[in-house]
């Protein structure tokens, strides 16, 4: 087996979040697709960083969870935020810039 | 150039089938809490992907940081915002499904083939000359000299992150909270009295006195705003009509 057979996990898991992103109306199943997605472009980030035989993949990937975790923070007090005002963590209700 | 050794190949073959099975299991399942379980399923696989690549510190960071605090986050806001709340899988945007479907394969389809194509005649050449030092040695290395830039700058951002949710999670009452008194005279100026003297409490006198019980009112019918809202929601309600004296089993056994 080579090392790309992990390359092809992550692109498969990037594109399950993203479909789920686009699919999916709970804000909060919404946001774990969205760590789905990062997690999967950590995973390219290691295995790159075992095929450059360096260790630089493995810093960024790093620095990408840390922004994960920023991120997840921020985003769950949004949508607790929303939730309290309109009592809903569904992303179809918040449309009152639409009308 | 780098040999992977057998027992990786049976773990990666064994994991990534159930990581990517968890993974669409996320997008199917109708309850948002199971989604939460096989994303830190999927996770947890990341992390040993993670350790059997040789970044063994990313791995234990990656099952602290993710399945641990990220998950809990999650968990609790879940249950915030109502474990109950499950999502509605019927779609709201007509066709919005098979085109993202239709998307998906194409976007799935490139990225495979451009991994394929990127990768032909391609050598890798494995961790082991970076990681001769120790994994942690070589990140702490490569991290406070070449990095270390980055790195205080992530650190302001984690910062900003913080004070970022305190503000959204603060909470500026525009009207005084009603006092006691003043909630107890709203509730006599309302049209009828059956509310003043508070809700009715749960439960069929000496028959069934649980909160998943409602309350039978004077005239035999049963009072709904005795139960809980989130018990109605989730569907945990018992009528209270089975406790009724001509349905119950009454009958007395003698024990020999």
């Amino acid at each position: 087996m080579s090392p790309y057979n992990y390359l092809y996990v992550a692109g498969l898991l990037f594109t399950i979040g993203a479909v789920g992103v686009v699919v999916r109306r709970n804000a909060i199943v919404v946001f774990m697709c969205i760590e789905l997605m990062l997690n999967a472009a950590n995973l390219t980030l290691v295995t790159f960083s075992r095929i450059n035989g360096t260790l630089d993949g493995q810093i960024v990937a790093f620095f990408t969870m840390v922004v994960a975790a920023c991120e997840v923070v921020v985003g769950l007090a949004i949508i607790v935020a929303i939730y309290r005002s309109r009592r809903s963590a569904s992303i179809d209700d918040a449309s009152l810039l639409k009308r | 150039m780098l040999e992977i050794q057998t027992p990786e190949t049976i773990m990666f073959w064994i994991l990534a089938p159930v990581s990517v099975l968890a993974a669409l299991g996320m997008l199917l399942v109708k309850k948002a809490v199971h989604s939460a379980l096989l994303l830190a399923w999927v996770m947890v696989t990341l992390a040993i992907f993670y350790i059997a690549q040789g970044a063994l510190f990313l791995g234990i960071v990656q099952i602290v940081v993710y399945t641990g605090a990220v998950m809990m986050l999650f968990l609790f806001i879940l249950m915030l915002v109502g474990v109950d709340a499950s999502d509605s899988l019927t779609e709201t945007i007509s066709g919005l499904r098979p085109i993202a479907i239709t998307a998906a394969v194409g976007f799935g389809g490139l990225f495979v083939s451009l991994i394929g194509r990127a990768t032909i005649g391609h050598k890798p050449y494995g961790l082991e000359f970076a990681n001769s030092n120790g994994n942690v040695e070589g990140l702490a290395k490569e991290l406070f000299s070449t990095y270390v830039w980055p790195f205080e700058v992530i650190s302001a951002l984690l910062v900003t992150a913080a004070l970022g949710a305190m503000v959204l999670a603060h909470h500026q009452r525009t009207i005084a909270r009603p006092s006691q008194r003043e909630q107890s005279i709203a509730r006599f100026r309302t049209g009828s009295l059956a509310g003043a003297a508070g809700l009715p409490s749960p439960g069929v006198f000496a028959r069934h006195n649980a909160v998943d019980v409602p309350a039978l009112l004077p005239d035999g019918t049963a009072a709904p705003t005795s139960i809980s809202a989130t018990l109605k929601a989730r569907g945990d309600m018992l009528e209270s009509q089975s406790f009724e004296l001509s349905e119950v089993d009454n009958t007395v056994t003698e024990e020999k």
